[in-house]
């Protein structure tokens, strides 16, 4: 019955997004001005009956109603609650329900807070989204009904995958969604810019915080995704260049250039055309990891072909929207004036600079993810593209990034002169070229661009903190005094910079300097890994709420840890029939010491020992750069005064 | 052990997880390095760029499938034996084909896929040179 009404309120909110994808633009094309409420409406309702639509799901997920075919599928009696409430989004259907929920609530956030924006502008952001609506609307109702039935029920679900069971499936794929999704929102006002005939210039500054945001979970939701794999897989990898990853990390490259460029196009008369075009672009790149992932084109080209629907309506979606949206672009574009020119040493200057390695970097991803598909498809051959093309390529696009970023925080609008950067970057440069040129004498085998990146990121990080020194000198005592009067614009550029430079050292430092220890052990055997004594005290078993575990026991004998001990785990779960293995980590200020116990081998037991350098700092310079991004936000709501417009 | 491996994937990629969380990966197993550690070295590098065919998107460093060790121990003994980095890559291209190499070599079909970095740059240089040389844009009606 519940089930029954969430599927019938998922058709009311289809019917709904109609409604506002539609007949707001016919009102706007007669000039008649109900269009704005109407879609004002439409918006507030369309989330309603979504919130009602996923709290049915959840409903049929918490209580185990293995008559509905994704709960019986993907879900079991046994779990902990929590994995049952999270499993709402651990399967196809209902992460496109998510995703088409966060959607709506975007919309209508914004029908609530924009009420300053004007009429015909705002009506249009709200039709897109209608649009938007419409079409995942279709797809969720079509392809991936997430309340269809399974009669007559079974009495046990399958059960998740194990390696889903972590609490980290709770936040991760909402908050990425969150990402993907909020870039729908800049899309949206790209649209709007471009059939309204938007005269002012003040798009930008109302498109601003809407990207933020969207950069903001976007950051979060893929920092957690690599912190997941790193404790879950049992290596400590963070990071594997796998399709699905690049996948998210392709919106990001182009929602940080886009981020960048609106700030131009808000500051100063220029950048305009092209920061449309890369809002349009960063949302289509979005729509296309959704199709990538979704489709299964990734497994093979095959595997596509033989269950084509879900992935043929992706990319009829993804096509839709890129093409008609690029069309409006080049039918509307030469509306748009750009007046004020700059010279090349400025801050529009090597924000241009920014973009284009940004854009590089962004089609690197893209090539690098769709090549190998593309050359199969044509049967050019079979080719691998994996992490080592991707680091080889990555290493040379980073180094004269991060080396010119510094200089565009100190240099003025317009036309700046490098005097006063490089004067103030005197100590920087020297300290990092210092910090290589040790590093290349002391460290035989490091590759060369593995130490001029850890300088370049010291010399960015030094950038950073002159950034905030100047950024700060105009207020003085104030700084003592009252440090929270202190405007928040003064902290978003240096802290994200800053947050960029501490990942680079943590992924440059804890892949080249980790070290690995395999042994097979007995109870009581002792052995050292980087420089730390431990014990294997031996292994017993425990039982875990829906699982059995055998659980290792490794003493500490010396520093930092001494008498701690690392209690990793490898669990078997009944229901779902996997097994997964839990590191157990360990913490200092240098770095992290991971355990993972194998499988008994006679009397002994394998171990696997792993020191992984400076890893956290991969994780801490992520939440910097999305705080760095939560100031920005925040100087924009306050300044703005009336919020999200 | 590899049918699950695929199932997860599978799901992993159903979910739209960013990450391919591939079932628990170790592979070397005591015993099998080097006692050389710099040929141990060079060994752990190879491995790493090449990729275990009956895995989903793993290097032959990542997998405990068979073939993937079986691979590992041949990459040590041409190793011992004296062989160059690229000789070892060639004999395993020459026995796997080149979707065994996870950075594909240079050449007429990967053109596209080497430059398309160092091509975006100099379209971008292109493009901000004139957009710098070019006096303001008037509106066009």
């Amino acid at each position: 019955m519940i089930a029954e009404i969430g599927h019938f309120v998922l058709v009311m909110a289809f019917g709904v997004a109609l409604v506002q994808a539609f007949i707001p633009l016919w009102a706007l094309y007669r000039g008649q001005s109900y269009g704005r409420d109407l879609a004002k409406r439409a918006a507030q309702l369309q989330v309603i009956l979504l919130a009602i639509s996923f709290a049915a799901l959840t409903y049929g997920f918490l209580r185990s109603d293995f008559s509905l075919l994704i709960v019986y599928a993907n879900s079991h009696e046994a779990k902990p609650w929590i994995y049952k409430f999270a499993g709402v989004w651990g399967n196809h259907e209902g992460s496109m329900l998510l995703w088409t929920l966060i959607l709506a609530a975007y919309g209508a956030f914004f029908a609530q807070r924009a009420v300053a924006l004007p009429d015909r502008f705002a009506t249009m952001v709200l039709v897109v989204q209608g649009w938007l609506g419409s079409a995942f609307l279709a797809f969720l109702l079509f392809t991936s009904n997430p309340f269809a039935r399974l009669l007559p029920a079974p009495f046990a679900g399958r059960g998740l995958t194990p390696i889903l069971q972590d609490p980290a499936l709770a936040a991760h794929p909402p908050l990425l969604y969150a990402g993907y999704v909020g870039f729908s929102m800049s899309f949206a006002f790209a649209i709007a810019v471009l059939t309204t005939d938007q005269p002012s210039r003040d798009w930008a500054k109302w498109m601003r915080p809407w990207i933020l945001a969207a950069w903001i979970f976007l950051t979060l939701g893929i920092a957690l995704g690599s912190f997941w794999a790193y404790y879950e897989l049992g290596w400590g990898g963070f990071w594997f260049w796998d399709p699905v990853e690049n996948a998210s990390l392709m919106p990001w490259l182009s929602g940080t250039a886009l981020l960048h460029s609106a700030l131009v196009a808000e500051r100063r008369d220029t950048l305009k055309r092209w920061t449309l075009l890369l809002a349009i672009l960063t949302f289509s790149l979005s729509l296309a990891g959704t199709f990538l992932v979704r489709s299964g084109v990734l497994t093979s080209v095959h595997a596509f072909a033989n269950d084509p629907e879900r992935g043929i309506f992706i990319l009829a979606i993804l096509a839709l929207f890129t093409g008609g949206a690029l069309a409006l672009y080049g039918r509307y574009l030469p509306r748009l004036s750009e007046d004020r020119s700059f010279a090349p040493v400025s801050r529009e200057g090597l924000l241009l600079a920014n973009n284009i390695f940004l854009a590089a970097a962004t089609m690197t991803v893209f090539i690098g993810t769709i090549y190998p598909l593309v050359l199969d498809a044509l049967d050019l051959g079979k080719i691998s593209v994996g992490a080592p093309y991707f680091n080889t390529v990555f290493g040379p696009l980073t180094l004269p990034f991060i080396i010119l970023l510094p200089l565009g925080p100190l240099l003025t609008w317009q036309a700046g002169r490098l005097i006063a950067p490089l004067n103030a970057l005197l100590i920087a440069a020297l300290a990092s070229l210092l910090l290589v040129l040790g590093l290349w004498i002391t460290q035989a085998g490091v590759p060369l661009i593995a130490l001029l990146l850890i300088g370049g990121a010291v010399w960015l990080s030094l950038g950073a903190l002159a950034d905030l020194a100047q950024r700060l000198r105009p207020y003085g005592w104030q700084l003592v005094r009252q440090p929270w009067r202190l405007p928040a614009t003064a902290f978003s550029a240096p802290l994200a910079h800053a947050g960029l430079a501490i990942m680079i050292i943590g992924v440059i430092a804890a892949s080249m300097w980790q070290s690995e220890t395999v042994v097979a052990a007995k109870a009581g055997e002792t052995m050292e890994v980087a420089g730390r004594q431990l014990r294997f005290d031996g292994v017993r078993e425990v039982e875990g709420p829906n699982y059995q575990a055998e659980q290792g026991q490794i003493s500490y004998l010396s520093r930092p840890h001494q008498g701690k001990v690392l209690l990793p785990e490898r669990r078997f779960y009944q229901a779902e029939r996997g097994q997964t293995t839990e590191a157990a980590i360990t913490s200092d200020i240098s770095g992290h010491l991971y355990a993972v116990i194998g499988e008994a081998v006679a009397e002994k037991r394998v171990l696997r020992l792993w020191f992984h350098p400076l890893v956290a700092l991969i994780w801490i310079g992520a939440l910097l750069m999305a705080l760095g991004g939560g100031f920005a936000l925040r100087a924009r709501m306050s300044k703005t005064g009336q919020g999200a417009a | 052990m590899i049918g699950l491996k695929r199932i997860f994937v599978t799901l992993a990629m159903a979910l739209g997880l960013t990450f391919g969380l591939t079932f628990a990966a170790h592979a070397i197993a005591p015993g099998e390095a080097l006692n050389d550690p710099q040929l141990e070295t060079r060994a752990r590098a190879l491995s790493a760029e090449l990729r275990c065919l009956v895995c989903q998107n793993q290097s032959i460093d990542d997998s405990d499938a068979d073939l993937a060790r079986d691979l590992r121990q041949l990459v040590r003994g041409r190793l011992q034996a004296g062989e160059t980095d690229d000789e070892i890559r060639t004999a395993v291209v020459a026995r796997y084909g080149e979707f065994v190499l996870f950075r594909p070599q240079f050449g007429g079909h990967t053109f596209l896929l080497w430059m398309t970095p160092l091509i975006i740059l100099l379209l971008g240089g292109f493009w901000a040179h004139r957009l710098l040389r070019n006096p303001p844009s008037k509106p066009v009606e």
